[in-house]
């Protein structure tokens, strides 16, 4: 059976988890997920950089995995988990990553933020104590042009130390 | 993006009759990292969008008891590196699929993706086709299969119809001391498209010579190209400097290169020979079973990876 059928519906009302939270909303076919987040939810810490997959700032974890907000469609996002950079911090406090990125001055505009810290929590998760050439492998789909990056790696270090901190 | 219709069929026959329903009109989509690229720069529009990735049997790898692996079309590149087998048998596939984009998309894009995309520069499809591998296609009449060297027909152009679906890719279980290796050239260390690249396949008997091989160049011609010649240079022998070279002076003269925003005629020319080469000569280490480590096998981080 087809499971989603919008060939007769202008909008599909999409149910999905989204940071821990049921969600329901109504979404077209042709919006993406980052359309979704940001215009119909109103979850805007997802940022549109360059809407086609370079540049990372619209990284959010789908089911497990690392994605591309900008390239799924809202209407994917049926019975899927997703983690935004609004699920990352604990209720009243930061996230490693936010505390570090802010003590190592890891940001200037800020568009690139919430996708840095989004993909690189997802890398924490899986490697507890990166290298620096793991880290650049990992967020080489994250550009930032403010940076020049090496504070960026500098605080995903310091976050990694600070969740396990060496013996 | 225009507006277009989006279905999300459970099974292949009903995929394949909802793009016959509209042929030409409707595309099945599976990551969706080239397709939505290109319907949101207009370069393609569709009223209908069949997401394949709700069909068991597109998103399963089954390893046949020969050692044959066949990896079904909606199977994200990061299944494809992260799987023991392929990563056993198949190496040259997985220097491929860990090249594709990034990790956001190596979490989305798929090897039947690239396939059907159809593009010059494709990384995956030299290291497919110089494993022999099949592409599975369904269609209204039935199934085919059709071999993944001879898929593409131009660029973004291939031998799928427009009421056709690709079910599967399927990899013949590889011939004992028989490896491939996949080697690209970009200017970054990654996140790039390729100027040119090289898949190189080889068999050795027991003695440590090639007894066969097969050499797919990418971003070198409208197609990726077979150099037949670069095989036949290395068949014989066991890849000793004078043949490796000739292997190079048969991809220098098979590659038809053009001149575009990532590299110049004469540079792909010359990378061609280059990658073939090198591509080869990883290709044969591997297979007398040493270590020939992928682009970014040192700082993959793997899914299943836990501390």
């Amino acid at each position: 059976m087809v499971a989603v059928d919008a060939r007769t519906a202008t909008k599909v009302v999409v149910q999905a988890t989204i940071n821990g939270e049921p969600v329901q909303f109504l979404a077209e076919p042709r919006q993406t997920l980052l359309e979704c987040l940001r215009d119909v939810l109103s979850l805007t810490g997802t940022k549109e950089g360059c809407a086609d997959g370079n540049c990372g700032a619209c990284n959010v974890v789908m089911d497990g995995r690392l994605v591309n907000s900008c390239l799924v469609l809202g209407v994917e996002a049926a019975g899927a988990s997703i983690t935004t950079i609004e699920g990352i911090a604990p209720v009243g406090g930061l996230h490693p990553l936010q505390t570090a990125f802010l003590e190592q001055a890891a940001l200037q505009c800020g568009i690139c933020t919430p996708g840095f810290i989004v993909s690189a929590s997802e890398l924490l998760k899986r490697n507890a104590r990166p290298t620096e050439d793991e880290i650049r492998f990992w967020l080489a789909g994250n550009l930032c042009r403010c940076t020049g990056y090496d504070k960026i790696v500098r605080a995903v270090l310091q976050a990694a130390e600070m969740i396990h901190p060496a013996a | 993006m225009d507006d277009f219709e989006y279905v999300r069929p459970g099974s292949v026959g009903e995929a394949v009759a909802l793009l016959a329903e509209k042929p030409g009109r409707a595309r099945a989509m599976a990551g969706g990292t080239d397709l939505l690229v290109q319907l949101k720069v207009g370069r393609r529009t569709l009223d209908r969008v069949v997401d394949v990735k709700g069909i068991a049997e597109l998103n399963e790898i089954h390893v046949g008891s020969d050692g044959g692996i066949t990896i079904g079309a909606a199977v994200p590149c990061h299944r494809v590196y992260d799987h023991p087998a392929i990563v056993a048998g198949f190496p040259g596939i997985v220097d491929s699929a860990s090249i594709v984009g990034g990790i956001a998309i190596q979490g989305r894009a798929t090897l039947g993706g690239n396939l059907c995309n159809g593009a010059p520069s494709g990384d995956s499809i030299p290291s497919l086709a110089v494993v022999g591998a099949v592409a599975v296609i369904a269609g209204p009449s039935g199934r085919r299969e059709f071999p993944v060297s001879e898929f593409c027909t131009g660029p973004g152009q291939t031998v799928l119809g427009a009421d056709e679906l690709l079910v599967a890719i399927r990899l013949p279980a590889p011939p004992p001391r028989s490896f491939g290796h996949y080697l690209r050239f970009i200017p970054r260390n990654e996140m790039d498209i390729a100027v040119a690249g090289a898949g190189a396949w080889v068999a050795l008997d027991e003695a440590g010579v090639v007894t066969a091989a097969r050499v797919v160049l990418a971003s070198v011609a409208p197609t990726p190209i077979e150099v037949p010649d670069a095989a036949t240079a290395i068949i014989g022998t066991r890849g000793e400097a004078t043949a490796l070279e000739a292997a190079s002076e048969a991809a220098k003269a098979a590659a038809r290169p053009i001149t575009d925003m990532r590299g110049t005629q004469a540079q792909r020319r010359h990378l061609s020979g280059v990658l073939t080469k090198r591509a080869l000569a990883g290709a044969i280490a591997r297979a007398r079973g040493e270590h020939v480590p992928g682009a970014h096998e040192a700082h993959r981080v793997h899914a299943s990876a836990t501390h």
